[in-house]
Formats: C-alpha cells, sequence, structure tokens
C-alpha cells in the first residue's frame, strides 16, 4: 500500500518560480493545494517557498520549491494568474514577511490589526513573543466596500447565534439579494503551526487531535503519515485499515451532524433531532471501540494504539447498519418534504469554474461536479478493495452538498462492512511499524470528512519538529461559501454555510 | 407529514435516564429534579445560557450540542441555550482565549444582565491547555473574566457538563 504519499520535489530559481507554478497548474489541472514558506536562514541564509500541486494521473504531490534572500525576500504574486495561491501569499506575508509584488490582497488574516503590531512575524525563528507584546497594534481592518444607492452592510459576529466557532461575516446587500460576503475569520488563531516547532514528533500527535476537534482522527492520521513518511516506515495493513474504518466513522458522525443541521437552519426540527441521535450512537460507539468519543489517542506514529478485536465486530457492524436504517428514513423525510426541498434546490450554487479558480476541495468540489477524492488517489490498498468510487453531483447547490453527503455516508457503512472482512483476513499482522527518529521532510494527508487535510511537516534527526504546515480543506473552501451565496437572500446565509460547514479552528490554526 | 409522524411514533422517547454505563452516578435524574426546583426559584423558571467560543478546536462545542439533543436532552432539567447574551444568565465559554476573541469575550460579558455568571469548559479554557505559552493565547478564561466554574476535561463529555451544571445550582 502507498500508505507513504509519493512528492516530486522541482527547483526552480526565484525568478523561474512562478512560471514554472503556472505551468504545473495547468499541465496538472490542479488548484494550488498548498503553498508555504519556511525559515532556513540560520542554516541557509534564505526563506524557502514551497508551492504544491496535486498530480491525479501519476497520484503524487508535485511540489515547486525555491528560496529567497533571506535579508529582502520577495516573490511576484502569483494569485492574479492563479487566484487559489491568493490566501497563502497573505499567510506567508503575516507569519513570515515575505512581500508579494503586485497582489491584489495584502491585508492580514489571522494576525488582527487590532491586537498585533506591525513587523512582527511569528512563523520567523528569531520570532519574540515578548517584544511583539510590548509593540502597539496595527490599527484597524478595512472590509471591502460596495457603494451604491440603497446599499447596506449588514455585520455579524464574531459571536454568532449558534453554539458554534467564532467569525466574522460581512454582507453587503441591495434589498433582499447578497452582493458581496467578505468573511473576516482569524477568531481562533491560536499559534499552532509556531506551537508545534516545541515538539518531538511522539508528544505533536496528541497535539494535533487538538487541532480542529471534529476530525480529531484526520488530523493525527495526516500528521503521522508525514512523519511515518520520514522515516520510512510501512504501516502494518491491519494498522491501515484500523485507520479507514475510523476516517469513515468519523465521516459519518459529522455527515449525520450536518445534515440534520441542514433541516435545522430551515426551520425543520425533527429530522435534527434524529439526526443528533444518529451523531450520539456513533460517538457512544467511537468511545466503546477507543475510549474517546472523539478518536483521540487511537494514532500513533507507525501505526494505531487501538485495535478491533472479533468481539468488538459485530458492535461496529450492528451500530453501522442501525445509522443506516436510519439517516435512509430521514433521507426520504427531507426528500419527500416539498418545503424543504423548496429551499435547499438551487439555492447556494457555486459553480465548477468558480469552485475549480478557487481550489475549492473535498465534499464541496464534489457536489460541485469535480471529481477528487485522496482516498481513490491514494489509498488504493484499503479502499481500493472496497470498490470506492467519489460521490459526485453536477448542481453545485445546498442540494447537491446535501445529496452527495447522504451518498458518502451509504457508502462508508458499506467499505466499513468490506473493512471489516479485511481485518479478519489481514490477521494479526501487528498494529505499529518500530521506528527510529530520522531527519527529513515529508506531506501526510488523508481525505478527511470535509476534503484533504494535507500536513507538511519537517524533522531534525531527533525527531523534534522543525516546521509544521496544516492546510485544512476550510482554508480555500471559505473563499467558496463566499461565492456560492452572491444572489442569494440573506435569511438562506445559514443554510448556505451549514452546507459547507466548515471549521473556523482548522482554518485559523 | 405521515412519514415523519410514523418516524416519530416508531422510535418512541429516546431521551435516556442518565443512570446506567457512562462515568455519571445513577443521582443524576434527582440532582436534576433538585435543579429543576432551584431553577424555578432563583431563576424564574429556566437558566439561560449563551456560549461563546474563544478558540476551542471544536470539539467542547460539540459535547454542549449534545448535550441538548434528545438523548441527553438538558432542557429537561430548565437550562437552555440562547443566541443573546442579554437573555442570559449564565456564560459558557469555551477555548483557550485567542487574542482576536479578548474584546468580543469582554463584550459579550459587559452585554449580560446580573448575576452574570461565567463558566468555562474543556482544559483549553482553564489555563491554555495545548496552547499554554502561545504567542496568541491569553492562557485560560479566568485571565480575561471572573469565572465561578470550570468544567474540566479534553473535551468534557454531555454527561459532565450536565453534572457539573447541576452542582454549579446546588
Amino acid at each position: 500500500m502507498m500508505d507513504i504519499n509519493r512528492e516530486t520535489y522541482i527547483e526552480a530559481a526565484p525568478e523561474r518560480f512562478a512560471a514554472e507554478c503556472l505551468r504545473l497548474h495547468k499541465r496538472l489541472d490542479s488548484a494550488v493545494m498548498t503553498y508555504f514558506a519556511e525559515d532556513l536562514r540560520k542554516e541557509l541564509g534564505i526563506f524557502r517557498l514551497y508551492c504544491v500541486f496535486l498530480d491525479k494521473e501519476k497520484k503524487a504531490w508535485t511540489v515547486v520549491r525555491t528560496g529567497l534572500p533571506g535579508a529582502d525576500a520577495r516573490m511576484t504574486s502569483l494569485s492574479k494568474e492563479m487566484f487559489s495561491a491568493g490566501l497563502f501569499e497573505r499567510e506567508m506575508g503575516e507569519m513570515f514577511g515575505i512581500k508579494f509584488e503586485e497582489s491584489p490582497d495584502t491585508r492580514r488574516l489571522s494576525l488582527h490589526d487590532e491586537v498585533w503590531p506591525k513587523g512582527y512575524y511569528p512563523l520567523r525563528k528569531d520570532f519574540s513573543p515578548d517584544d511583539a507584546a510590548r509593540a502597539a497594534p496595527e490599527g484597524d481592518y478595512c472590509f471591502n466596500r460596495v457603494d451604491g444607492e440603497g446599499i447596506f452592510e449588514v455585520p455579524v459576529g464574531p459571536v454568532h447565534a449558534g453554539i458554534i466557532g467564532p467569525g466574522h461575516f460581512r454582507f453587503s446587500a441591495a434589498g433582499e439579494p447578497v452582493i458581496n460576503l467578505e468573511t473576516r475569520l482569524g477568531f481562533t488563531h491560536r499559534g499552532v503551526e509556531k506551537l508545534f516547532e516545541t515538539m518531538d514528533a511522539d508528544n505533536a500527535v496528541s497535539f494535533s487531535e487538538k487541532v480542529s476537534g471534529d476530525s480529531a482522527f484526520s488530523y493525527s492520521c495526516a500528521f503521522c503519515r508525514g512523519i511515518e513518511s520520514i522515516y520510512g516506515l510501512e504501516v502494518p495493513l491491519r494498522a491501515s485499515i484500523i485507520r479507514a474504518i475510523f476516517i469513515e466513522l468519523e465521516r459519518m458522525y459529522n455527515h449525520a451532524n450536518d445534515i440534520g443541521g441542514m433541516a435545522v437552519d430551515v426551520g425543520f426540527g425533527y429530522p435534527n433531532a434524529l439526526a443528533s441521535t444518529v451523531k450520539e450512537d456513533l460517538l457512544a460507539l467511537n468511545r466503546m471501540l477507543t475510549g474517546s468519543r472523539y478518536l483521540k489517542g487511537v494514532n500513533r506514529i507507525g501505526g494505531v494504539n487501538a485495535d478491533i478485536s472479533g468481539e468488538m465486530k459485530p458492535l461496529l457492524l450492528d451500530s453501522v447498519l442501525r445509522a443506516r436504517e436510519i439517516m435512509n428514513e430521514l433521507n426520504g423525510i427531507l426528500h419527500s418534504s416539498v418545503s424543504f426541498m423548496d429551499r435547499v434546490d438551487g439555492t447556494g450554487i457555486l459553480k465548477k469554474k468558480t469552485a475549480a479558480d478557487l481550489g475549492v476541495t473535498g465534499l464541496a468540489a464534489r457536489a460541485s461536479g469535480i471529481r477528487c477524492d485522496l482516498r481513490e488517489i491514494f489509498d488504493g490498498q484499503v479502499y481500493g478493495a472496497c470498490r470506492f468510487k467519489p460521490a459526485v453531483q453536477e448542481e453545485g447547490d445546498v442540494l447537491a452538498r446535501l445529496n452527495v453527503r447522504f451518498d458518502e455516508f451509504e457508502a462508508s457503512v458499506g467499505m466499513i462492512n468490506k473493512m471489516a472482512e479485511m481485518l479478519d483476513k489481514a490477521g494479526k499482522s501487528g498494529l505499529k511499524a518500530e521506528y527510529i527518529p530520522k531527519a527529513g521532510a515529508a506531506i501526510g494527508s488523508i481525505e478527511a470528512w470535509r476534503g484533504p487535510v494535507i500536513i507538511w511537516v519537517r524533522t531534525d534527526p531527533s525527531g523534534r519538529i522543525e516546521r509544521c504546515k496544516i492546510t485544512d480543506p476550510s482554508f480555500k473552501n471559505w473563499q467558496g461559501l463566499c461565492f456560492s451565496v452572491l444572489g442569494n437572500i440573506i435569511p438562506d446565509f445559514p443554510l448556505c454555510n451549514k452546507s459547507f460547514d466548515l471549521s473556523y479552528p482548522g482554518n485559523d490554526l | 407529514m405521515n412519514n415523519i409522524l410514523k418516524s416519530r411514533l416508531k422510535r418512541g422517547i429516546l431521551t435516556r435516564r442518565i443512570d446506567a454505563g457512562g462515568p455519571v452516578p445513577p443521582e443524576l435524574e434527582t440532582l436534576g429534579a433538585e435543579m429543576r426546583e432551584r431553577i424555578k426559584k432563583r431563576f424564574g423558571r429556566s437558566f439561560h445560557i449563551r456560549q461563546v467560543d474563544t478558540g476551542s478546536c471544536g470539539a467542547c462545542v460539540s459535547e454542549i450540542i449534545a448535550a441538548t439533543n434528545p438523548i441527553y436532552d438538558l432542557q429537561r432539567f430548565g437550562v437552555d441555550f440562547v443566541a443573546s447574551p442579554r437573555h442570559a444568565d449564565a456564560l459558557l465559554v469555551t477555548g483557550p482565549v485567542s487574542k482576536n476573541m479578548a474584546a468580543a469575550l469582554r463584550k459579550t460579558y459587559d452585554a449580560a444582565p446580573e448575576p452574570k455568571i461565567v463558566i468555562s469548559a474543556g482544559d483549553c479554557a482553564l489555563d491554555g491547555g495545548a496552547f499554554k505559552g502561545s504567542y496568541y493565547t491569553a492562557g485560560g478564561v479566568r485571565q480575561v473574566l471572573p469565572v465561578d466554574l470550570h468544567i474540566p476535561g479534553c473535551p468534557p463529555s454531555p454527561e459532565e457538563i450536565i453534572k457539573a451544571l447541576l452542582a454549579l445550582l446546588k
């Protein structure tokens, strides 16, 4: 099995970097999957940039790399040619102080102007938090303004009405329809990537579970895969299957949650009540299988800590089949409700072209007709045996995102059954590979329930983390949400928002 | 409509008497009844909470929502979550308090009427937890607001959240 993801690195001179990225962007038909920097000024006197694309045909990551002089780090902005690079450039601007010339937007993302001073770059190795704390904050943030007669703004957040994370939405509307939506996020910024740099790879596994709680297992899985790739570890088959089962369980409880959430956002309470019992049952199942409702503590470098024994198998299979029965019932209730269908059908359309340009990934991309799922690309050994096929819808509306969830829920149940059979055949092949720490850098990735979680990590010879770049699917997908609501009425925003259900903590880091 | 009724009748009442299994002692139901009485007297029949997330990973939030699902049904004891701090007797705060949220948390507190009870939930909310020492966290809710009760856990389970709320009102 290619549990270890393949990567090809292309070294480009700084002046060739932009052209090389653009060439790959077109040739591979891939958005920028992640784009980040690393401070190597002490070792080599440079900031190194990495721009990562996905080569679906070769089933590999293609990484373009360049070094910028540490004293004056600047690069031509890629975002005018490749929109999907834009947010990453803003992030590198605020975290490293790298300048992106001719960039259409240089505002900071997570370091809010109201609380953070100018000229302090947290991901630089010589960053001093004490100095930053003494300096005065930058000032006020500038929203994009829409002017014109009768146009008004509706600011929402950061504290929302529901029990949910914080973020700010600024609507510009003329009458009912939304003309522009600008999200301002970063309210849950905790300095995650910097904190990784103080840890050993072993300790960092449990920390990775605390980055985005509803994807705790996916995060630790992606992180472990990165480290396993550096250490050259082959994860035992049994452990790979167990990981896949838990990835699907995580997908199922979140999909159930969102399907219920979409119903309640149009004021349809019963489906939500029913779906929340499915979620609760799956969380309780997680606890019975692993001791943790959110599957924390299961992943470890080289494999897993928790086995699914023969005695647990009936519990697992009965639980997922019962969940399927309720979800099928729910599917019938929702699809036969005219008023519900009226609200979701044709609402919040994200066009395929827009989704591709923005680099929207995962579930939201598949609902807009983009067939891309890392399970198909990198996880052939387990998912290939399950005859996995990505769930794709063409319409790109709320209904399409609802249906992708129903389809994936159904597929997960089928695959868990198949995987349980595979576990019998895998026998007692062990749950973990032994290892010795090594220096190196690699990408670990997984198709989590929202989409690909991509973690690039570098270790030193003792296994200490020197840099850890996390890319959550939400990071680019928030822009997809902003485009999907255009022309829709503000009261439909909660519904559109829930149909994406993006992560605040995964985005803000 | 028919299918909803049918589905509803088939399921019956799902709310679990929280007495077997789980880490919570069997007296929870009796405690719940007591809580109901106290809420009636002290808060005019209902105890309203405004949840504020200041940078949690989302697991605490998920468990707070779970406490209101039909299985735990926290509302049956007279506790409910409201959309505005103006309607709240208490704030339930999760997360290590990102610098970006400190001002919003204070404003939410200012907007709440007396008695302004503050409950923090989750290990991060106590002292920053896993994010202690970060350049961008205040290091727990206590650094920003006076906290009346802390609910430990990463995340605290719905049973633990319910139990802690019962203890607060005792």
